[in-house]
This record gives C-alpha cells, structure tokens and sequence, in this order.
C-alpha cells in the first residue's frame, strides 16, 4: 500500500484523459428549436423532424432532435429540462404521456420557451399549442371517396378494422357510414365489419374470410396500418387484387411493393412532414408576440393560414392520397 | 509531508480519486457545454439523480453485506402506484405518503425476511421480487399514468430553500446521506453490518443476530426506494407501474464506483455519494451536450470498468517490479524510496 495516493491520482489522471478524449466545444448562434419525438429510430417521427428543418431553414433557426431510444413516458423529462438548460428557443413534442412530461414543459414554458405538442399531445397547460395531423372528422368521408372512385360507385365491399373498442377506428368507420347515406353511393353496400385486432396474422385470416364469403366482393377499406399491410398480402396470395380493389390508411414504406406489384392502387394517411412544418411556423409566431388562443389564426408558410380551436389545437393538413406515381417520395 | 496527512490520503484513496474524477467531470462539462457552468444550473442538475442516490445509500449497505437487491426500482414504481391510487381514492396525500411508505418498508421487510427464513440467495430472491412488485404495480394500475395530486406535493425538484439555489431533492438526500453516515460508521449497528459482510459464519457462531440484522437492513432498502418512489412521484406529478425501469442497475453500478465491495465488507456513505455525483454530473453534462443516453452508458461503463481494474493492474505491477528489483538490479534504488516514504 505504499503511495496509494500516488496510485489514486494516476488513475484520476487517465481517466480524466478518457473522458476528455469525448469531449467537443459545442456552440450555438441561431435561436435553436428543439424536437423530441417519443422515440428515436422510429421513420414516422424522422418524417415529422424532415417537416422541422425545411421550415427552420425557411425562418433561420437551427434545429436539434433527440429524444429515448424508446418510447418510455418518464425518460422524455431529462431531455426537456436539458434543453430548457441550453436555453432553446422552442421545444417541439412528440409526448408519450401527456402527464408526465407536464411539470417539466411547464417549467419551460415558464423560462419563455415555446412549446409547441405535435401527434400526441402534453396536459393543455403545459404547451402552447397541439398540432394534431389532420381533421379526424373528415377520415372517414374521405376513405369512401377514395374507394368509391377505385370500384366506380358500385359492388359490395367490408371494413377491416382494428379492435371492436379502437376509438379511432370506430369514429372514423362512423364517419364512412354517415357519407355512404348520400346519393351517389347508392350503388354501394357495405357488407361486413370485420376485426383484425391490429394483429398481422388475424387480419391476413380475416382477409381471407372475406374473400371466401363475398364472391362479389369489389373493395376493402381497412383503415388501419396493420390491416391494411396484412389484406394486401392476403390479395397478393389469394390472386384476388383484380377483382377486389384494396384502400385505407398505411405506412408508404410498408406499402410500397404492393403498390408498385399493383396490388394496391391508392391509399391515405397524412403526412407527417406537415405537422413539423406547421409547428416550427407557430414557434415564429409565438416568438414574434402571437398569443396562441382558440381562434387565432397564424400563417404556416407553404401551409396557408392555420386557425387554432379549442384547446388550442391547430390541424396541420388533409389526408396525403398514395400512389404509384408519388410514393417514392415519402420514407415512412 | 506529516505522516498523518500520508496515512488519511492512504485511507481514503477511493474517495480521493472520486473527487478528483468529480472534479474532471465538472470540467469536463464546462469544456462540453456553455449552458453547464452556472450557479443554478449545477443545483438543478442534483434534482435528476437524487433518487438513485436515496436508493444508493441503502444498497450500499446491503452491499457490504454481502448481499444485492435488484428490487429497488420495482419497490419504487409500486410505492409511487399505490400512492397514486390511495389519493386518487379519496384520501389525503399526507396520509397516503405515510402508506406508501409502510408498504415500501414491508416489501423490502419480505425479501429480507425470504431470503432469510429459506436460505435462498437475494440474488435469487430479489430478481423474483424485482418482476413481482412491478406486475403487481401493472395488475394495479394498468396502462396508464395516475396524477391529479395536490399542489403542495408535486415539482419538489422546482421548490428551493428560500432565497438560495438549493432545491430540496438535495436537502432530503442531504439529510440521508447523514443518518445512513452516521448509522455505518458511528454505530454498532454499521460495525455489525461489516463484520457480517466480511465473514458471516464467524459472526453467526459469535452469536450475533446476522439474520434479525440482514432482514434490518433490507428493509431499510425498502423504506428507501418507496422515499425514492413518492420523490419521482412528485417530480414528474404523476406515477406509472414501468417508471425507473432498469434503475436498479444505475443503482448498484453507483455504489461498486464508489469502491464498495460486491464480495462484502467493505465500502463507505462517503464512496457511494461522490460516486453518485461523478456519474450524475457525467451523464448531466453529456446530456447538456445532447450526447444520447444509450452513447453516454459507453463512458459510464468504461469509467467503471477502468475503476475496478486500474488499481489491480497497478497493484500487480508494483508488485513485479518489486519481485524484480529484490533479484537484484534496482535493490538499492528501491530501498532509497521506500526509507523516503
């Protein structure tokens, strides 16, 4: 044990040196806008990042994205408070409980930085503003308009949703039935809800249900990722994508061999681009004096004017249409 | 150079180097990011780990005794869940802190009492336990989060003592860190609890209460994570069954930092704390510099490793040399240094 202390100091020293070695000088000039989506790695939250930077680079702000690497509720806070430390102009989230990142945004908001809530929302008094993808209301109605121009207006088609008790499925498949009640859909008929239970396998089971049942089957709404991906694949296998035309709502990147094969011709989901867009947008305004109150209205670049509702929440967009011709352009 | 100034730096090697890479940490934060250096920004940071610290300062013990106890995180979870679920009940926070308290206490109570009655390793006891409290908090709960508590409970980490930077959370683990302080190393109690780590069947056939003193002292690691739970609780005002998953790895990697030995019998209050603060300040100054969690595990790991291994490597090469120079060749010059030492 002879000059422990010797030894004790040599070790400090190298591993001083270690972490030294990790070390960069990091400096910030532009007022920066932080996002932190639920999870990193995830495309669909890359998707909304992309929409962040083409507007920041259109308003001269720098960006940053970073979040957990997975989608755990309480370990968004510590990136909260370490952005509001490096005094950021703006955080944008993704929350994955509404509550538990509320007293840390609220904190935030307090040091004057704008927090702007985009796909899921925080508590209403913890952010600025939701920026919610498109109007719910309208799912639906566009769903059958879509289907209804891919099978002429006429022919039987089915539903395939998520669970019986998915809350937005459910409203939007009221939100088809209220639409089918107009004229022009007269010719249509809405034979079967089935229910896929957001599981692949079931909803490839239940696909084929379909098919078996409904020799006259023309079309499937499924709007659902998972449905939607599994009854493409059940077309494909059962040869049935000339007589039955499939739609609803999908991930462009889980779609798109289908969608080049021909087995789908079109479907929908918004584009998540549009929220960060819209959110980064909202942040100039706030920053620039706007008070973000129901009713209020702010301009969102590319967007056009964008109104805030109850809650403040603003709806970024309408449903983006897929196709062969575009697909290639979104990677989500 | 006195002999006693030598022999307190010989004693105290592990803190001293602690405080020295705490120091390094410190600048190192200060190089990474402009926002790190501030007065107030070095005491909001504290309020990020205080709760592996409260659950630390326990561990610690249950360390020296030659034991583990992997249920800590889970401990905290349930005993935030259960407070939740007590006050959304109707009942007052005060009250339901003091029974989630209890129950925190109990839980920690059954695995010492578990692994004492049948004989089973707390390895093996704690990692049944670690599943079995947080389902439990799952079962209890289910998949939400629990909140809605009265103002006067939630943000401690954003209340201060008036007039001065210093959030609570600090204050509390302050106090803690005391009593645990002065419970091992000023009491029969803590002499106990090391001679048991060192060697338990000759303290068992000395006729101390090894069992009565193990059941103690992981309870107290109960009563420390439920501390630990209604702190988290009140930070992020609200409670989950999956919150703090995967602490109670952060937890004893603090405590072996600080120069506790997973074997038993050794470590101090003062090791756990400086180590606690040496990984949080690391992993605050990274985060400051948005390095992400998962690239900051690599510096924390590689930090822990060269801690084990650095004095073993230095302890065996002093020794070669040492076998070396007593062949012959440097004899003279080593007799030299050890009469100037």
């Amino acid at each position: 044990m002879v000059c422990s202390w010797r030894k004790a100091l040599l070790v400090a020293c190298v591993l001083s040196a270690v972490i030294f070695a990790g070390a960069v000088a990091a400096g910030a000039q532009a007022p920066r806008i932080a996002f932190i989506p639920k999870n990193l790695g995830n495309p669909f939250f890359d998707a909304v990042y992309a929409g962040i930077q083409e507007a920041a680079r259109e308003l001269g702000y720098e960006t940053v994205s970073i979040g957990p690497p997975a989608a755990d509720p309480a370990s968004q806070i510590p990136f909260i408070q370490q952005q509001s430390a490096q005094q950021v102009a703006a955080i944008i989230i993704s929350a994955n409980d509404a509550n538990t990142v509320a007293p840390a945004l609220r904190a935030a908001m307090q040091r004057g930085i704008a927090v702007v809530a985009v796909d899921a929302d925080a508590a209403v008094d913890a952010r600025h503003a939701y920026i919610q993808p498109v109007d719910f209301d309208t799912v639906g109605l566009e769903q059958v308009k879509l289907l209804a121009e891919l099978i002429d207006y006429q022919g039987e088609f089915a539903i395939l949703s998520a669970t019986t008790t998915a809350p937005n499925q459910n409203a939007w498949i009221a939100g088809m039935q209220v639409e089918l009640e107009k004229p022009e859909y007269a010719n249509m008929r809405l034979v079967r809800i089935a229910y896929g239970d957001d599981e692949p396998q079931k909803s490839y089971r239940e696909t084929e249900g379909l098919l078996a049942a409904f020799p006259n089957l023309r079309g499937i709404i499924s709007p659902t990722t998972v449905g939607l991906a599994a009854a493409a694949q059940a077309l494909e296998t059962n040869n049935a994508a000339d007589r039955v035309a499939l739609t609803g709502l999908g991930l462009p990147n889980q779609m798109r061999s289908y969608v080049k094969n021909g087995t789908v011709t079109a479907f929908q989901l918004w584009d998540p681009s549009e929220m960060g867009y819209a959110a980064v947008y909202l942040v100039d305004a706030i920053r620039g004096g706007f008070r973000p109150e129901p009713g209020a209205s702010y301009q969102a670049g590319k967007l056009g004017e964008r109104t805030l509702g109850e809650n403040n929440v603003v709806i970024a967009g309408s449903l983006t249409t897929f196709t062969a011709a575009n697909i290639d352009d979104y990677d989500f | 150079m006195s002999s006693r100034v030598r022999q307190w730096t010989r004693d105290n090697a592990t803190e001293l180097l602690l405080f020295v890479l705490w120091l390094g940490s410190l600048a190192l934060g200060a190089v990474i990011s402009p926002y790190f250096l501030s007065v107030q920004n070095l005491f909001d940071m504290t309020s990020q780990f205080m709760e592996l610290g409260l659950m630390a300062l326990a561990m610690t013990l249950v360390i020296i005794l030659g034991q583990i106890d992997l249920s800590v995180a889970s401990i905290l979870a349930l005993t935030g869940v259960v407070f939740g679920l007590l006050q959304e009940g109707g009942m007052h926070a005060g009250a339901a802190m003091l029974l989630a308290l209890g129950l925190s206490a109990a839980l920690g109570l059954f695995n010492g009492w578990l692994a004492v009655a049948f004989r089973l390793p707390a390895l093996v006891v704690t990692l049944g336990t670690m599943a079995l409290y947080r389902g439990a908090g799952q079962i209890l709960l289910g998949d939400r989060s629990t909140y809605g508590f009265p103002l006067w409970f939630i943000s401690v980490d954003f209340r201060y003592i008036p007039g001065t930077p210093v959030p609570y959370p600090l204050v509390i683990f302050c106090l803690f860190a005391l009593v645990f302080f002065l419970l091992l190393h000023r009491t029969t109690f803590g002499r106990l609890v090391y001679a048991i780590g060192a060697n338990q069947r000759a303290c068992r056939f000395s006729g101390i209460h090894v069992d009565r003193i193990q059941v103690a002292v992981f309870t107290l690691s109960g009563l420390m994570a439920g501390a630990a739970g209604l702190m988290m609780s009140s930070r992020f005002a609200s409670a989950r069954w999956d919150m703090a998953s995967g602490y109670e790895l952060d937890v004893i990697t603090t405590v072996v930092l600080g120069g506790t030995s997973i074997f038993g019998g050794r470590g101090t209050i003062a090791g756990t704390v400086l180590a606690l603060f040496v990984i949080g300040t690391l992993r605050y100054a990274m985060g400051l510099a948005n390095v992400l969690p998962q690239n900051q595990g690599v510096v924390i790991g590689l930090l822990l490793v060269m801690a084990v291994l650095l004095p073993e490597l230095w302890a065996r090469w002093r020794a070669h040399s040492f076998a070396r120079a007593a062949e012959g060749g440097g004899l003279a010059r080593v007799k030299v240094r050890e009469r100037s030492l």
